[in-house]
């Protein structure tokens, strides 16, 4: 039953926090420009107001244009419910596999740039071809990083790995941990699309890879479009979160310790997100061709997380 | 660590909301609820509003604390911000873009060339002022406006 | 059990009966019967093979049916894995063939010559794995060769791009059969027999050295029939210009014997080896995985590119088999067990989805004759079936849930990845890097699948042969339906193969793990605690879009939608299906993050104007790239033999006198070795 609500809660607080999230983001970045911003409530405003307009289908577009949306929404959805942020002990912590979390991910992606493809312009060729190809460049860091995690835990399942890290912080602060850390971070910010892979609020063409195929939706299905980047960010910052910083998180039957659980996740990736956005006012967005080395530099860090989780014979690793 | 030490010295530079502005409520505002995305067409302007435009988005003047927000294409936006005399060669493309626009949407002509060709009436490229290509809700007088001018119209809109 | 032999000599009868009746039959009704004939040779070579997975063995001996040593026989549970798996793709695309050939005259794979060796290649797809013995096994590779050589014949009049792919199919499957030829005769000489089971016995006595030898040869043999580097050549020639029935055969079920045929040599019937065997197979499956898809992605040829995909799933399963014997080699058979599971759960995705998609493949170009995909598009409106069946193959091959090449990669996954415990440095650096190329060739076949689905199938044509494009015939479709329906299960009740997968892996000596159970519809690793269950991920899946979809449309109930938009296009001009981007243009940011490795060959032609050579009447401009491994490899070789072609010509001098000078000195020198030898 406490499962069940951990699970509600969770979902909740996603769906309810992810326009939020990025407001606050957005409040910071504004006030460390000078600026007075628009408030924390501006994204649930453009999204009640996207939902009232006219709905658009153009014509010579098709079923992966109007699908795609819903579909994006749907799997992040999917992984607000299996991803343990507010407890490990849930109904569905036998089916939270952290290879299924980033698959899930990669599926979201793939819709969109279905979608932009079935536009048939150029810029939705152009920004699905962006992005796959940063997608592709991205898959082997996180899994790699997903097998640094495994080593110590013994499991790719996730809620076996954020409750063996609860119970044993020093597994975060080793090497491999670390290593861990920083690699997954940079893989966060290409598959959320935050600078400085990707910039979420340019109007240049030549520079955008996620806007530039959604530059065709209007009304409810860009309110879907933003509101499923905007969970997926909550979603990913969560999920660093929980992996990282796991304390505090329910890994019992008991009601309290799931609404504390709850209250300090929420804390969490408030920290996260305004750490992100302050990070984001020092950066440039990065040339396209420059990304590769980028994410080639994180993948070696995440190779160097699995070699030092081995030979650094960390919690349960090594020769066994 | 100079840009840190230079976020902390300059601190708020938004200057404090003056009063909201007078005039009738447009019926759109209601529907837009405080939140309004804007898309900005140079319909063959000298690009002096386009200035002031810009002026009016930065950090001074700040129209985004009103809800107001630039966005990249005309599908994404309420409200088409058109500067400048309509040329022949910019009729139909914005007949396009503002046809592109989900409905509600609303016109909003900035600059006395937007208005009534200002100082290029007559001109052989010239088609004409923007009421006469697509229908305008709300003007901004003004050679060029000043931003606060323009960011009290962007303030009638958002309705904060 | 005497349910394998009688459906074992079912479906000969209706092989060998195929021949007489491919060449007799009318055009009429030719492609009708053959394909009857080769759907029922699929269907009960498929039997055969579900009841060896069934736990049924089955083995026999017909001395007279072959010269000098006779024929032997038997199957067991990973013969059956191979043959269920050929069984089910051949009976689907002989369907598929029906409707293929209906219509389209005597031409190509109508003509009575590739009807009659059609249902022969079927059989020996069925039958390659229940040979027993060196000669019966040799012997059916060659039938195997051959036919499907006459198979990609079939359209040599259509284009003569065919005749140079079939020269270069068949030079390469005869250097594979020399290469197996000799490792098999050492090792049937060694080890004292020629059946498997002589040769099984036999294998302990063998030094190292012979049996390394023989590993070798074989395992290249084996290899390059499955595609992989360095001896792929074949595959991207072969299977692009065959008629597209014969490439699904082809990629679903040829390619798949190379690697049974490496699992038997290697863990049956030598028993596993040292480490370093199965690091050169790790090594070339690695790099054939990821080369495959790199290629896959430059590729704008849709055929070329499916075919450059098998290269990478074979190369991902080649993977998996090598981790076994690695695993093995260092003592843990349950691991080893586990991480063979995978691989062969893969190969039996990889045939249910690549037929498809080859299926699909053959569906458009029946309608455009356009393999390009800079040149097809649109066709999800002109032709919806074949574009819906492309998309649920593809979802399969981007190895993303639900589709059901994602269920064997994760198992693949969990078994590297729990791989760590054995101990030992060689694992701890070779299976992150194992990881590393799996998670790459998945994150760019991602990338190939939605070029190939995006640009050939969404937004509008870009020609007209595009544009004018028809629904395939029912047969067609109702063959691909079959593999989809196969691809469906798969994907949702893993559990459905099972114990078989079980039995087939303990027949090469491994048990253990028991990867598939849970009802039938879980992955559960109980002593590695991971699982995964995909019918709850599309359950979840579903209601999550039913909730999302039905509080989008209640939020939104006071609007109607606008159907009649014109696509925002900078408002410009009408956007003309040039403007699209094309399949180059999707893979150009690939190309040039990975141009070291591809190296691009870009040609620039100017041609000016008579008059002046300041004014430009013309400029073309050529983007290849090229197989770089073709190059740096095959080149030299072929350049060495034409050096020495050329240098052998001076012994050819047209003297009646040397000729004489040669054959008596030959003569002498081998009584002489003879005399001294023996």
């Amino acid at each position: 039953m406490v499962g069940y609500t951990a699970i509600v809660l969770q979902v909740g607080a996603v769906v309810a926090g992810a326009p939020l999230l990025t407001g606050l983001m957005r409040q910071t970045r504004a006030r460390l420009e000078g600026r007075a911003g628009a408030g924390v409530l501006q994204p649930w405003r453009d999204v009640r107001k996207l939902l009232r307009k006219e709905p658009i289908t153009p014509v010579g577009t098709g079923p992966a244009f109007r699908w795609a949306p819903p579909l994006l929404v749907a799997t992040s959805l999917v992984l607000a419910v299996l991803v343990p942020l507010v407890s490990t002990d849930t109904p569905v912590r036998a089916r939270a596999d952290l290879i299924l979390v980033v698959s899930l991910l990669a599926l979201g992606t793939l819709a969109l740039a279905l979608a932009g493809l079935d536009t048939g312009t150029a810029f939705g060729g152009m920004g699905a071809s962006r992005e796959m190809t940063i997608a592709a460049l991205v898959e082997p860091t996180i899994l790699v990083a997903v097998f640094a995690l495994s080593i110590p835990a013994g499991s790719t399942n996730l809620p076996v790995i954020v409750a063996g890290a609860a119970d044993q912080p020093a597994r975060l602060t080793s090497p491999a941990g670390l290593l861990a850390i920083a690699a997954l971070a940079v893989a966060v910010l290409a598959e959320s699309g935050r600078l400085p892979v990707d910039n979420p609020s340019t109007h240049l063409e030549l520079t955008m890879v996620h806007e530039a195929m959604v530059l065709e939706y209007a009304g409810p299905d860009l309110a879907l479009v933003e509101f499923g980047a905007q969970l997926r960010l909550t979603v990913l910052l969560g999920l660093l979160a929980s992996l990282f910083a796991p304390w505090g998180i329910a890994t019992g039957a008991s009601l309290t310790a799931v609404l504390l659980a709850l209250l300090l996740v929420v804390l969490k990736v408030m920290v996260l997100g305004m750490a992100l956005a302050a990070a984001e006012v020092f950066w440039a967005k990065l040339r396209l061709f420059r990304v590769p080395e980028l994410l080639a530099g994180s993948f070696l860090l995440a190779l160097l997380a699995v070699t030092a989780s081995y030979f650094l014979g960390a919690e349960g690793g090594g020769a066994r | 660590m100079g840009l840190l030490r230079k976020i902390r010295d300059t601190g708020r530079v938004a200057e404090p909301a003056p009063p909201r502005p007078e005039g009738e409520q447009l019926s759109a505002t209601q529907e837009f609820g405080g939140s309004v995305q804007v898309r900005c067409v140079d319909a063959g302007s000298c690009n002096g509003c386009e200035i002031e435009i810009a002026g009016a988005f930065n950090p001074v003047y700040d129209a985004e604390r009103y809800g107001a927000r630039l966005v990249a294409s005309p599908r994404h936006a309420d409200v088409a911000l058109v500067t400048g005399p309509v040329t022949r060669n910019m009729a139909e493309p914005l007949r396009r873009t503002v046809a592109a626009m989900p409905e509600p949407r609303l016109v909003v002509a900035v600059g006395d060339c937007a208005i009534n060709c200002g100082e290029f009436a007559g001109g052989y490229g010239v088609e004409g002022a923007v009421c006469d290509v697509v229908p305008v809700d709300l003007a901004v007088p003004g050679c060029p406006p000043r931003p606060d001018e323009i960011v009290a119209a962007l303030r009638r809109v958002t309705g904060r | 059990m005497s349910l394998i032999p009688a459906a074992l000599a079912t479906a000969t009868a209706l092989g060998v009966a195929g021949v007489p009746a491919g060449l007799i039959l009318p055009q009429r009704v030719r492609g009708a019967l053959v394909g009857s004939l080769t759907a029922g040779v699929g269907v009960a070579g498929g039997t055969a093979g579900v009841a060896a997975l069934g736990g049924g063995r089955f083995s026999a001996s017909a001395p007279g049916l072959l010269p000098l040593a006779g024929a032997h026989f038997a199957v067991d549970a990973l013969s059956g894995l191979f043959m269920a798996v050929a069984g089910a793709v051949v009976a689907a695309v002989a369907v598929y063939g029906i409707g293929y050939v209906a219509g389209h005259g005597s031409h190509g794979l109508g003509s009575r010559g590739a009807q009659a060796v059609l249902p022969l290649f079927a059989l020996t797809l069925l039958l390659v794995p229940a040979a027993a013995a060196v000669s019966t096994f040799l012997l059916l590779w060659e039938l195997m060769a051959l036919t499907s050589l006459l198979l990609v014949l079939a359209e040599h009049r259509a284009r003569p791009a065919v005749r140079e792919a079939a020269v270069w199919y068949a030079v390469m499957t005869h250097l594979g059969l020399v290469l197996l030829l000799a490792g098999l005769s050492v090792y049937a000489a060694q080890a004292g027999g020629e059946t498997f089971a002589a040769l099984r016995s036999g294998s302990g006595a063998m030094s190292p050295t012979v049996r390394g030898l023989v590993f070798v040869l074989t395992a290249t043999a084996f290899t390059s029939k499955a595609g992989l580097v360095p001896l792929h050549a074949w595959l991207p020639r072969a299977h692009p210009e065959a008629p597209s029935a014969v490439s699904a055969l082809m990629s679903a079920a040829m390619v798949n014997l190379g690697v049974y045929g490496l699992v038997r040599v290697g863990f049956d019937l030598l028993g596993g080896g040292p480490a370093w065997w199965w690091l050169l197979v790790m090594a070339m499956g690695g790099l054939s995985a990821v080369y495959g898809i790199l290629q896959a992605a430059m590729a704008s040829d849709l055929k070329r590119l499916l075919a450059y995909s098998t290269s990478e799933n074979m190369g991902l399963v080649v993977l998996g088999v090598g981790a076994a014997g690695l695993f093995a080699h260092a003592g843990d058979k349950a691991l080893a067990g586990l991480v063979l599971a995978a691989a062969l759960l893969h190969v039996v995705n990889h045939s249910a989805f690549k037929s498809l998609l080859f299926g699909a493949a053959g569906s458009v170009l029946r309608a455009t004759g356009e393999r390009n995909l800079d040149l097809l598009g649109g066709l999800r409106a002109r032709m919806p079936i074949t574009a819906g069946l492309f998309a649920l193959g593809a979802l399969g091959a981007v190895a993303l849930p639900p589709g059901n090449g994602f269920v064997s990669e994760w198992l693949l996954l969990q078994s590297m990845i729990h791989g760590l415990a054995v101990p030992g440095v060689t694992t701890a650096i070779v299976l992150p890097l194992a990881v590393a190329v799996i998670a790459l060739s998945a994150g760019l076949a991602a990338a190939v699948f939605v070029k190939a689905l995006g640009v050939g199938f969404f937004a509008r044509p870009r020609t007209a042969q595009a544009a004018a494009a028809q629904e395939s015939p029912l047969l067609m479709l109702a063959g691909m339906a079959l593999l989809a329906a196969l691809c469906t299960a798969l994907a949702l009740v893993p559990g459905l193969l099972g114990d078989g997968l079980d039995r087939a892996v303990a027949a090469v000596g491994f048990a253990g793990m028991h990867p598939v159970s849970g009802g039938g519809l879980r992955v559960r690793l109980d002593e590695v605690s991971a699982s995964l269950s995909p019918l709850w991920v599309v359950v979840a899946l579903t209601v999550a879009l039913g909730a999302v979809t039905a509080a989008t449309r209640w939020a939104s109930r006071r609007q109607r939608r606008r159907m009649n938009a014109r696509l925002w296009d900078c408002g410009g001009g009408a956007p003309t299906p040039r403007m699209a981007y094309t399949a180059t243009s999707f893979a150009e940011p690939l190309q040039r993050v990975f141009d070291d490795v591809l190296a691009p060959e870009q040609d620039v032609d100017v041609t000016p104007v008579r008059e002046s050579a300041y004014l430009v009447e013309r400029v073309a401009f050529r983007n290849r790239v090229p197989d770089r491994i073709e190059h740096r490899l095959y080149r030299p070789v072929l350049d060495f033999l034409a050096a020495a072609g050329q240098s052998a010509r001076r012994l050819a001098g047209g003297s009646v006198h040397a000729y004489l000078g040669y054959g008596f000195f030959g003569l002498v020198a081998l009584l002489v070795v003879l005399v001294v030898g023996w």
